[in-house]
Parts: structure tokens; C-alpha cells; sequence
């Protein structure tokens, strides 16, 4: 069972990398733009046939390792067997 | 009074620390990150570079490593702890200073001189040196900034702030973008250190500048305290 992670900075916490792109969205004329925040996406295959106990082993990794609550917020989906390819 | 310098797949400065370490009359020892037993010595430092590649985050993984058992016992028992750099990073990710640090504002990795002031002598790093004395140590660094929510430096010592040649801390000498200038953090009982510049690139004349001499002294004084 595949589930996707989404990792991104807390609001709080500068993203230098993130206000770049919008500097150079801007510079092409998007006008419209307000913002841009960046992350990473993982997708992590999990030997399960629960939903419910694949992404709460997610969730666990995510707390342990994967992000950091410091400067890093996250998301848990289970992706749907179309999405996990 | 030994000291161990910790080594993680990708740790680079490992012997420029132990030079210099030695060169102020310590006895250190290079040990590898799957020692978990540290009790052989009296304090530990986490040297600068890559550890485990700095995937994922820098010292994300380092701090699940073997040895960072011996570190913790080593901070609880109040004996000296230095993160130089990356070593920061990992005593970060550890939960052993509060805090984080993140890509340099402007995106820049950062390798030039920098000054910093000394904010605090109650640290293992800065005991032997005065307030308000103003040191000259390279800073070789792209995730440099240090980052933390408000109050979250306050649950810190800060040992030293990036400042200009006088002293005055601003904006514009705080080249990484760190939350209220902080370039050396120390926890509130002052024995565990992380600082981002290097010291032991710092620690002879012939090298530029002797500046970091004086922090490695305090921290060789440090070792017999607990």
C-alpha cells in the first residue's frame, strides 16, 4: 500500500529557496501571484492491507525521522490504487 | 581527559579537530559513529562536514547513530559537549539544543572569515574568554541559519551573535540570517555547545587567525568538571 508524505516549512520559519521562485515568477509578469511554498513529497510503500495501520505507520515515521516539527510540518494520504502506479 | 571526536559516514573535519585539540594539550581520539560507549571519556565533539550525506536533513539520521547514546550520557552527566558546524546540526536533530538550522538567507554557502561576539561565559565553549570579546573564526556553511520559533531561544544559552569588527551586532554582519544573530548556542547548563563556525580552522596563526584558540581552551579546561 502506497502512501504519499508532504513535507513543508512551518510558515513561521523563512524559506529563502521558496522566495526566490516567487521573486522569479514575478519577474516573468505572473502578477496574480500572492505566494510560494515548497516541500518534498515522498511515497512510501508499506506492507499492509489497513488503510488505517499503513498510515499510522506513516504518521510514526514521519515523527521519528521524517520531519522535523521544529521548522517542518506534514501531511499523510494513502494514495488509491489508480494514484500508487 | 580525553576526548572523543565523533566520526559519521561523511564527517570531514575530524582531524583538523583532533590537531587542535591536541595542540592545546588534549588527548583526543577519533571514534566511530556504531561506538555506543563513550564512558571512557570526558567530554565529546561532533566535528563539521556531512554526515550520512546530510540526506534528508543535515543530522536527521546521525542522531539515530549508535554513538549518540554516549553522547547524551556524556550531557547528562554535565560533561562537555561541541557541535562545530554540522556537528551543530546533529546535536539539533538530537533534541539536545533547541532549534534548527536552515539554507543560508540568499542561498549563498557562506566561506570567508566572520566575527562574533562572546553574549555568554557560562559555557564550556566561552568560559576562558571575556564578554563582549570579539573573535575571528572562518564560517564554512550552507545550512547556517539558525531557525527556531520565538521563545525557543530563550529555552538556549546564546554563546556568541555574528557581529562586525567592533562588536555591533546588525543585519547586515549576519550573513546566514540566523534568528537573533546566533552563531554558538549553548543549553541552559551551559555543557552542551553547537556552533556554526570552526574554531579549529582558527586555532594557529599560520592559519589566519588564532581566535578559535581560546574556545577549544575553555573547552579542554571544561573536561574534568562533572
Amino acid at each position: 500500500m502506497k502512501v504519499q508524505v508532504e513535507i513543508t516549512r512551518l510558515p513561521s520559519v523563512a524559506d529563502p529557496e521558496a522566495a526566490t521562485i516567487a521573486g522569479a515568477l514575478r519577474g516573468l509578469g505572473f502578477t496574480d501571484l500572492v505566494a510560494v511554498s515548497m516541500g518534498r513529497s515522498l511515497v512510501i510503500d508499506v506492507e499492509s492491507d489497513d488503510a488505517t495501520k499503513a498510515e499510522a505507520s506513516v504518521r510514526r515515521m514521519c515523527a521519528q525521522l521524517l520531519a522535523n516539527p521544529v521548522i517542518e510540518d506534514y501531511s499523510v494520504r494513502v494514495l488509491a490504487e489508480d494514484e500508487a502506479g | 581527559m580525553s576526548v572523543a571526536v565523533v566520526v559519521y559516514p561523511g564527517t570531514n573535519c575530524e582531524r583538523d579537530v583532533m590537531h587542535a585539540l591536541r595542540d592545546v594539550g588534549a588527548e583526543a581520539e577519533l571514534v566511530w559513529h556504531r561506538e555506543e560507549d563513550l564512558s571512557g571519556f570526558e567530554g565529546v565533539v561532533l566535528p563539521g562536514g556531512f554526515a550520512h550525506g546530510d540526506y534528508l536533513r543535515p543530522g536527521a539520521i546521525a542522531r539515530f547513530s549508535p554513538v549518540m547514546k554516549g553522547i547524551e550520557e556524556l550531557a547528562e552527566a554535565g560533561k562537555p559537549v561541541l557541535g562545530i558546524c554540522n556537528g551543530f546540526q546533529v546535536l539539533c536533530e538530537a533534541g539536545l539544543l533547541p532549534g534548527a538550522l536552515v539554507e543560508n538567507r540568499g542561498l549563498r554557502f557562506i566561506c570567508r572569515f566572520v566575527h562574533v561576539r562572546i553574549d555568554s561565559t557560562d559555557t564550556v565553549l566561552t568560559r576562558a574568554t571575556r564578554l563582549g570579546q570579539v573573535l575571528r573564526i572562518p564560517l564554512n556553511s550552507y545550512r547556517g541559519s539558525y531557525a527556531v520559533e520565538s521563545a525557543g531561544v530563550e529555552s538556549g544559552l546564546v554563546a556568541m551573535r555574528y557581529c562586525d569588527e567592533a562588536g555591533e551586532v546588525d543585519a547586515e554582519h549576519n550573513l546566514n540570517g540566523s534568528v537573533d544573530s546566533v552563531a554558538g548556542l549553548a543549553n541552559q547548563r551551559g555543557n552542551v555547545v553547537g556552533f556554526m563556525p570552526h574554531p579549529e580552522r582558527a586555532s594557529d596563526r599560520a592559519l589566519g587567525s588564532g581566535d578559535g584558540r581560546v574556545l577549544l581552551e575553555s573547552f579542554v579546561a571544561a573536561l574534568g568538571d562533572a
